[in-house]
């Protein structure tokens, strides 16, 4: 895809966050017991299910990569596992905010907390592993190994609250969840942009990460000279 | 507005300029990264062409 229509689809997804920004603090009510901070929701649960989307797009790519041994997957692994860190911390701090006012704590070791916390440190971690290993092929399989040991944990984060008593939220939008239908919708419209602007940056990411591979390659080719 | 509404706005603030800063840092990496890939292009370009001219 070219950078032209990457950048185009970015600007676009700006304009529809800057446009449901303005809808929710002047066009949707505050909710009944938590007041304005209710809309912190819009932007924490999108950036959750964009994030675990990321981390589930990278074990396949992960997977792939070993069936495969294509580098090609691996760049995509490590683009697509970035964002999600990105949404992952977007997710975590936005709770932290909330939980300031609605527990009047920042942090508690609760279940769903602690199991996303330590989901997200995992894939920062396959980073830290990323950044150790020098051989573009050693690198690419342990850290499509790791890929799929750190998805082991997100199943646990995501059922969480339905496993044990925790003091997080029960989820509104599946099960016995109940969410007023013009909230609802701008959870999902936020999402879309929000998975917009993912795309954009795992695509940036990516072209980034294919012309450093070319660039390493180019280098050990002028030094064999 | 009484004292905790007010409170709850500020935080409401709080929570979606720490969404959109840990996104602008994340574009502002991507933009460093891509900066430091263009300089090692160009130093490689100069130490081609220095190889050429001996």
């Amino acid at each position: 895809m070219s950078e032209k229509i990457l950048y185009a689809l970015g600007g676009v997804a700006a304009i529809l966050l800057g446009r449901n920004l303005l809808v929710m603090l002047t066009g949707l009510p505050d909710e009944a017991f938590q007041g304005a901070i209710f809309r912190i929701i819009f932007f924490h649960v999108p950036a959750a299910f964009t994030c675990f989307l990321c981390f589930f797009a990278s074990l396949v790519l992960g997977i792939t990569y070993l069936k495969t041994k294509n580098l090609r997957y691996d760049s995509m692994a490590v683009s697509v596992t970035e964002v999600g860190l990105a949404f992952g911390a977007a997710n975590l701090i936005s709770g932290m905010i909330w939980a300031r006012i609605i527990w009047g704590i920042w942090w508690t070791w609760d279940w769903r907390l602690t199991s996303m916390l330590i989901c997200w440190l995992l894939y920062a971690g396959y980073l830290v592993l990323r950044s150790a290993i020098e051989e573009p092929t050693e690198r690419a399989r342990l850290s499509s190994v790791m890929l799929i040991f750190s998805f082991s944990v997100v199943p646990f984060v995501f059922f969480s609250i339905k496993w044990f008593r925790t003091q997080h939220p029960q989820p509104v939008l599946y099960g016995e969840g109940k969410m007023d239908s013009a909230y609802r919708a701008m959870l999902y419209g936020n999402w879309l942009p929000l998975l917009m602007l993912a795309f954009v940056l795992i695509s940036v990411r990516y072209l980034q990460e294919r012309r450093q591979r070319e660039l390493d390659a180019m280098r050990r080719a002028v030094h064999s000279l | 507005m009484n004292d905790a509404a007010a409170r709850n706005f500020e935080y409401l603030a709080y929570g979606l300029i720490a969404v959109w800063a840990i996104l602008a840092i994340y574009v502002l990496t991507l933009v460093s990264r891509e900066r430091k890939i263009q300089r090692q292009i160009e130093s490689l370009q100069r130490m081609l062409e220095d190889r050429q001219g001996k």
